[in-house]
């Protein structure tokens, strides 16, 4: 039972981390309607910088928020430089450009920082919180940053102006500008917040699979996934998701099927859930008009 | 135009046949890829090209394709020309069957189930039930197959590169007459029909799920010779070697060589084999950098790649009108 236990709240811990990383899927759908294959790759670039700005010296904390500003930027620069020009092209050149800035921002790290496997520092203390068994302080810290973020993300939206206009944005551009919203810089604002978020969970979980210019691709299939199960439309879901599936891998990796099947889980869940009931748990259902 | 093409083929037969003598053993070997990359290329395009079906994962057949023959000449003792149309029918299955759920999926849905197949893949030929079989992490080590000896006999010596070359030039010419025969009959022109309009396809009378399954399928045959071919050239299959990169790099090679185009899947081939060679000398790095630079670059300036703008280039020297020709993507 305990073995259970243990592995449950193991589950919720990397769960927070997919849940950060698809919200930042789901930010980037909400406002484009494209599902960013290279949001793995910008949250490991963003989590060197933070490495590199920990190792000149600079407390943890610090380097923390200035990697998270520095995300924003980025994310916005990346949207008005190369997503901008292919904005109405179809899917397949946008998926494209999605699979080249993969490539660049992986290769750009391999170059510079070389493909061994570096630690990653955890903010929390080594030792247990409460002096619990089940779970490392990591572990719960990296579900209190995960609730932090979307308390954080759930009052923007829901209580300053340009939260509101975000969403007006997303739901309706047209009208949106006729009321005066800047839709285009909406979108950049939307790619920025989601490269901040990515940033936050790859500092989350480089401690955990350790710091390397491919530790992303496991947890952003299992983003996939979340974002999938909890309706790729849905923030609230995306995080639901995310628990979800850090649960439902740990759970079957430990007791089901083994560890070496772990990435399947998500390719079902995947597949299971777009041939099933694509739009999820709390997706919006939609009907196109012939 | 018609006949300057078929001469124009012709000459690339004819290099094609007389390159092996004048290059070395080890660029023999890469030329042998480049054919194998360009058939998996043409299944990739015949999916994404001619029917808008965007496919992250081909790797995955591919590496079903290369499992099938190894298995097959390792364990159960079969020639190795005989694995080539157990590996096509293996993954023709394989991609029918995969292309069933995936009929419900459009555009960038299909392009996440698929990469989710070719990300998980790995971890699948890892798998310890599967060992007995597969090797597990060790993979496979296949011998490399000697040249038959009537060509000895015949005065032809061939060193086991040579033949090996040969040998893919031969299945590489089948497998293209194929897919142009395929795409300008009635399937091609149905595939077609669905990726620019699946509304008045439907109207027309074309069975959209089916024309959608058996694309998946033949598009997954291709590749999965493909994958048979490269296994056996390389003599070895290990589960690492097809990991997603190996998928990417195929959707690279399409768009680079050019979108719905079968002479494209030859350029896309060459791109892919010879420019990382070229990279590599700067560092380890540089050809996914370079790879991502091109990809972007051809998205904005060349939408149709390397075989639309010779097409252009081609229209324009001709002084013919650029006709819009049935492989627009």
């Amino acid at each position: 039972m305990d073995a259970l236990l243990h592995q449950i709240l193991a589950g919720l811990a990397t769960g927070g981390i997919y849940a950060s990383v698809a919200l930042a899927l789901v930010m980037i759908y909400q406002a484009t309607h494209l599902v960013n294959f290279a949001q793995g790759e910008m949250a490991m670039f963003s989590t060197y910088i933070a490495w590199t700005l920990i190792n000149a010296g600079m407390p943890y904390w610090g380097a923390f928020f200035l990697t998270v500003a520095f995300s924003f930027v980025f994310g916005v620069v990346i949207e008005r430089v190369v997503i901008r020009p292919v904005e109405n092209s179809p899917v397949l050149a946008v998926v494209v450009v999605f699979i080249a800035l993969l490539f660049i921002l992986n290769s750009i790290i391999g170059w510079i920082y070389t493909y061994t496997i570096k630690p990653f520092p955890s903010p929390f203390p080594e030792q247990p919180f409460f002096g619990n068994k089940l779970m490392s302080s990591h572990e719960m810290g990296a579900i209190g940053v995960t609730l932090v973020v979307l308390l954080l993300l759930y009052a923007f939206f829901r209580f300053t102006p340009l939260g509101l206009a975000m969403r007006a944005a997303a739901q309706n551009p047209e009208s949106s500008r006729l009321v005066g919203i800047r839709v285009g810089w909406m979108l950049a604002l939307g790619w920025g917040l989601a490269a901040a978020i990515g940033s936050v969970a790859g500092m989350m979980v480089a401690p955990i699979v350790f710091l390397d210019p491919n530790m992303m691709g496991g947890v952003l299939l299992y983003a996939f996934a979340a974002a999938l199960v909890g309706g790729i439309d849905s923030p609230g879901g995306a995080v639901f998701g995310g628990f979800l599936v850090g649960v439902l891998e740990n759970v079957l990796g430990a007791f089901v099927i083994g560890n070496e099947l772990k990435l399947a889980v998500a390719l079902v869940l995947i597949i299971g859930v777009l041939t099933v009931r694509p739009s999820g748990f709390f997706g919006k259902v939609h009907v196109t008009r012939v | 135009m018609k006949r300057l093409s078929l001469i124009g083929y012709g000459v690339l037969l004819l290099v094609a046949c007389v390159l092996p003598f004048l290059v070395s053993e080890y660029r023999t070997f890469q030329f042998t890829l480049v054919l194998v990359y360009s058939i998996a290329l043409l299944g990739l395009n015949i999916l994404t090209g001619y029917n808008g079906q965007i496919s992250l994962g081909h790797g995955a057949f591919y590496a079903i394709g290369a499992y099938v023959a190894a298995v097959l000449m390792d364990k159960a003792g079969f020639p190795y020309w005989a694995t080539i149309p157990v590996a096509g029918a293996v993954c023709l299955l394989a991609g029918f069957l995969f292309g069933l759920p995936a009929l419900r999926l459009e555009g960038l849905y299909l392009a996440l189930a698929t990469f989710a197949l070719g990300v998980s893949l790995p971890q699948l030929l890892k798998y310890h039930h599967f060992e007995g079989w597969t090797g597990g992490v060790q993979g496979v080590v296949i011998t490399k197959p000697d040249a038959p000896e009537f060509l000895a006999v015949l005065g032809l010596p061939l060193n086991q590169d040579q033949w090996l070359y040969f040998f893919t030039l031969a299945i590489t010419v089948v497998m293209f007459l194929l897919a142009w025969n395929l795409l300008r009959g009635r399937l091609g022109r149905a595939m077609m029909a669905i990726r620019d309009n699946h509304v008045a396809a439907e109207a027309m009378g074309v069975n959209n799920a089916m024309v959608k399954s058996l694309t998946f399928g033949v598009s997954a045959m291709f590749t999965g010779v493909a994958g048979a071919l490269g296994a056996i050239a390389i003599q070895f299959v290990a589960p690492d070697s097809f990991n997603i990169f190996v998928s990417l790099t195929f959707l690279i090679g399409i768009v680079i060589g050019g979108l719905a185009s079968i002479p494209g899947a030859i350029y896309g081939a060459l791109f892919i084999q010879f420019v990382p060679n070229i990279a590599d000398e700067f560092s380890k790095a540089a050809p996914w950098a370079i790879f991502g630079l091109f990809l972007i670059g051809f998205t904005y300036l060349m939408p149709l790649g390397i075989a639309g703008a010779i097409r252009l280039g081609l229209a324009r020297l001709t002084g013919k009108e650029h006709n819009s020709q049935p492989g627009k993507p």
